[in-house]
C-alpha cells in the first residue's frame, strides 16, 4: 500500500511473479498440503534412518516374545493388554510397537515395510511418469493417424480390468519384487498418458511451436525443449495421485499372497498379517494401517493442494 | 444413435482380440507349466497329457490353427478317401474328423479358433469341468454381489455428495469428505474384517462368511466391503460436480424465477452433476471387479474370482483366459453404456 504523506518515495521495484513462484506461494498457504508435507517428510525420514539405528533387525527373532503388547507406559494397556503380564522378557527391550506373532520387533518392521512400500510406490511411478509422458506426448504431438492408434491401444488396455494385468505380470515375473515395481507402473501409465497427450495438442497449436520448427529444431528437440515444460503441471498433480494408488496396488497384492516375501515385508503384507491376529493382537495391524492410511491421505492431500496451486482456472 | 452403437460394438471386437492375444501370451512366457509338479510325470506319460491339451504344438498354432483343407470341406467340398488317408484322418457321422491319437481335426482351431465357436475348453486344473461350466458356476454370485454394491454405492454416494455439496465448506461437508478420504485410503481388505469383528464376531448380528445361495443375511458384509471404497469415490464425484453446477447461470435463474431449492436440485442441478458420474461407470466396474477378488477371498464366497487367482498361480490357462475374456467384456461393454447414457443427459453430446 502506498504511503499518500510521504510525497515522492523511490518507486519499488516491480518484481515480476514467474507461474511457479505463484503455484508455490498458493501451495505453501494450503495448510493440510504443508501438513501433509511436513508428516510425509517425517515417516520417509523414520523409515530410512530407523533400521540403521534402531536396537533390533527387522528379521530377528525372539523366541520368548512372541505377540507381546506395546509397552505399558504407552498407556494403550486398556486395548492391548499389559506387557507386563503378558511377556515379562520383553519389558524394557524397547518394543514399542510390541512383537510380531513370530516374536519380531513390530516397530523395525513397520519401518522396513515403509521403506519397501514407499520406493515401490515411487519406483512404480517413475515408471509410469517415464512411459506414459513419452508416449503421450508422442502421441499429441505427430498427431493424426499414428495418435489414433497409440491412443486406440490405450483405450484398449484401460478394457483389461488392470489388476488382472498386474496379477498375470506378476506371475510371469515371478515374485521378484524389482520386477513388481515395474509391472504395477506399466499399467498405471495408461492415465498419465492420456494427461500428457491432452496437453501436447493443446500446445502444439501454439506459436511458439510454430516458431521453433521455423528455426530448424528437430521433433525431439521440440517435445523435449516446449512441450514436456509445458505439461508438467498436470503431470506433477498426477503423479502424488499416482503413488497412493500403486501403495494400494501393492498391498492388494500383499493381500492376496503375491506380495513381498518374507522374511522382507510392506505395509500391505503387514496389514494384510496383522488382520488375521487382529482379534488377539490388535497393534499388529493398528500400527503399520495407522502409517499406511497416514501416508495415503497425506499424498492425497498434497495432490489436492498442488491441484488448487496449479489449476490454470481458479486464477 | 442406433448407428452409434453399432460402430461402437463392431470397434470393440479389435479390441478384445488384441486382450485375448495379450493375454494368452503373457500366460505362456510365465515360467513352469500347468502340469509341472513335485515328482516329474514320466515323460510318456507327459507327452500323452500335453497332446490332449494341444500343449505340444508350437505356440503360434496353439492359438490360431487354421486347416484350410478341413475348411474347404466344411464348406461344401467333400472328402475323398485318399486325401482321408494321405492326412491320416477318419471321419465319424457327423462329419468330424480325428487323427490316430483321436485328436480331432478342426477347420478353426486353437484356442483363437476354439473361442470364435464359443468354445473356452476344459480347464486344465478342475479336471473335469469345461471353462464354460465353472464360469456359469461363480459368474451369478460375482455379478449379483457387484451389481448390488454398485447400485447402493451410486445411490449413498449420490445423497452424500450432494449433501455435502449444498453444505459446502462447513462441517457437513468437511466430516462427509473426511470420511470419503478414508474410504479411499483404507483398503477394502482392512475394512472388512473389521466390519466383521463387529458386526459379525462381537454383535453376532451377521454370518461372517458363507453364501448359503445368496440369502440376504450373508450378502450384507460382502456389498458394504465392495461398495464403501465406490461410495467414497462417488461422493467426491457428485460433490465436484454438485458445486460446479450450482454456480451456473442457469441454477442462478432457476433459483431467481422462485422455485423451491429442492425443485432447483432434482430438476435442474443434479442432471448435469451426475454427468462425471456416468463416465466413472467404467472406471467404477473395473474397481467392483477387483474388490470382488478381495471380498470372496474374505468371505469365502463362491464367485469367480478365486477361480481367477488360482487359475493364475496354478497356470490354467484356458480358466485364467476365460475370467479376463468375461470381465473385459464386461467393462467393453459398461463402457458403451456409460458413453450411451451420457449422451442422452447432456444434450450437447451428438452421436451422428
Amino acid at each position: 500500500m502506498a504511503s499518500i504523506t510521504g510525497a515522492a518515495a523511490p518507486p519499488r521495484e516491480i518484481q515480476g511473479r514467474s507461474l511457479w513462484q505463484d503455484a508455490r506461494r498458493r501451495l505453501f498457504a494450503n495448510k493440510a498440503a504443508v501438513t501433509s508435507m511436513v508428516i510425509l517428510a517425517i515417516v520417509a525420514f523414520l523409515s530410512v534412518v530407523m533400521p540403521f539405528v534402531w536396537p533390533h533387525q527387522f528379521d530377528q527373532v525372539y523366541i520368548d516374545r512372541i505377540s507381546c503388547p506395546p509397552p505399558d507406559y504407552l498407556g494403550m494397556t486398556a486395548i492391548f493388554g499389559s506387557q507386563a503380564d503378558a511377556c515379562p522378557s520383553a519389558v524394557g527391550q524397547g518394543h514399542i510397537f510390541g512383537t510380531d506373532a513370530n516374536g519380531r520387533d513390530l516397530f523395525i518392521r513397520v519401518m522396513h515395510g515403509g521403506r519397501v512400500s514407499l520406493s515401490i510406490g515411487v519406483t512404480a511411478t517413475f515408471v509410469a511418469l517415464l512411459i506414459g509422458v513419452l508416449y503421450g506426448a508422442t502421441a499429441g504431438f505427430l498427431g493424426g493417424r499414428i495418435d489414433n492408434y497409440m491412443m486406440r491401444f490405450v483405450d484398449v488396455l484401460y478394457a483389461l480390468p488392470y489388476i488382472f494385468f498386474v496379477i498375470i505380470l506378476v506371475v510371469v515375473f515371478g515374485r521378484n519384487y524389482i520386477l513388481m515395481f515395474i509391472a504395477i507402473g506399466a499399467v498405471e501409465w495408461l492415465t498419465m498418458a492420456r494427461i500428457v497427450r491432452g496437453q501436447t495438442l493443446s500446445i502444439r497449436r501454439r506459436e511458439f511451436i510454430e516458431a521453433a520448427e521455423a528455426a530448424g529444431v528437430s521433433n525431439w528437440g521440440i517435445i523435449r525443449r516446449h512441450i514436456l515444460p509445458n505439461v508438467v503441471g498436470p503431470v506433477i498433480v498426477y503423479v502424488t495421485l499416482t503413488v497412493p494408488a500403486v501403495i494400494l496396488a501393492e498391498s492388494f497384492l500383499s493381500f492376496l499372497g503375491l506380495g513381498v516375501q518374507e522374511p522382507a515385508t510392506s505395509w500391505g503384507v503387514l496389514i494384510s498379517d496383522g488382520k488375521d491376529q487382529m482379534e488377539s493382537y490388535p497393534w499388529m495391524l493398528i500400527f503399520p494401517a495407522a502409517f499406511m492410511v497416514v501416508t495415503l491421505f497425506c499424498f492425497n492431500f498434497i495432490g489436492d493442494g498442488l491441484r488448487d496451486a496449479l489449476d490454470p482456472k481458479d486464477r | 444413435m442406433l448407428r452409434y452403437i453399432v460402430r461402437r460394438l463392431l470397434g470393440s471386437i479389435p479390441t478384445l482380440l488384441i486382450i485375448i492375444a495379450m493375454t494368452f501370451f503373457m500366460m505362456r512366457l510365465a515360467p513352469g507349466g500347468p502340469f509341472d509338479q513335485e515328482r516329474r510325470l514320466p515323460p510318456e506319460i507327459e507327452k500323452n497329457i500335453k497332446a490332449a491339451y494341444d500343449l505340444d504344438k508350437p505356440l503360434l498354432r496353439q492359438f490360431l490353427d487354421i486347416d484350410p483343407e478341413v475348411c474347404s470341406i466344411r464348406f461344401g467340398a467333400t472328402a475323398t478317401p485318399e486325401w482321408l488317408q494321405k492326412r491320416g484322418l477318419t471321419q465319424t457321422p457327423e462329419g468330424k474328423f480325428f487323427d490316430g491319437s483321436g485328436r480331432e481335426a478342426r477347420c478353426l482351431g486353437g484356442y483363437l479358433g476354439k473361442l470364435l465357436q464359443g468354445d473356452f475348453g476344459p480347464s486344465f486344473k478342475y479336471k473335469d469341468f469345461t471353462v464354460a461350466e465353472l464360469i456359469a458356476d461363480g459368474a451369478p454370485v460375482s455379478l449379483r454381489l457387484g451389481s448390488t454394491a454398485i447400485i447402493l454405492a451410486t445411490i449413498i454416494g449420490m445423497l452424500l455428495g450432494t449433501f455435502a455439496a449444498l453444505r459446502q465448506n462447513r462441517w457437513p461437508d468437511y466430516s462427509t469428505m473426511t470420511l470419503a478420504m478414508l474410504g479411499i485410503t483404507i483398503p477394502s481388505f482392512v475394512m472388512a474384517p473389521i466390519l466383521t469383528l463387529i458386526l459379525g464376531v462381537y454383535l453376532g448380528w451377521l454370518p461372517v462368511a458363507g453364501w448359503e445361495d445368496g440369502a440376504f443375511r450373508n450378502m450384507i458384509l460382502p456389498v458394504i466391503g465392495l461398495a464403501l471404497p465406490q461410495i467414497a469415490v462417488i461422493s467426491r464425484l457428485t460433490r465436484g460436480g454438485m458445486i460446479e453446477v450450482l454456480r451456473s447461470n442457469y441454477v442462478r435463474t432457476a433459483r431467481a424465477k422462485g422455485l423451491p431449492e429442492r425443485l432447483v436440485i432434482t430438476r435442474h442441478a443434479l442432471r448435469s452433476a451426475l454427468l462425471p458420474l456416468v463416465s466413472y461407470l467404467g472406471p467404477a466396474t473395473a474397481g467392483i471387479v477387483t474388490g470382488s477378488l478381495v471380498m470372496e477371498q474374505i468371505y469365502g464366497l463362491p464367485g469367480i474370482g478365486r477361480y481367477f487367482i488360482n487359475g493364475a498361480l496354478q497356470r490354467d490357462y484356458t480358466l485364467v483366459m476365460g475370467v479376463v475374456i468375461l470381465y473385459a467384456t464386461l467393462v467393453i461393454m459398461l463402457n458403451l453404456v456409460a458413453d450411451v447414457i451420457y449422451g442422452v443427459l447432456d444434450p450437447k453430446v451428438r452421436y451422428d
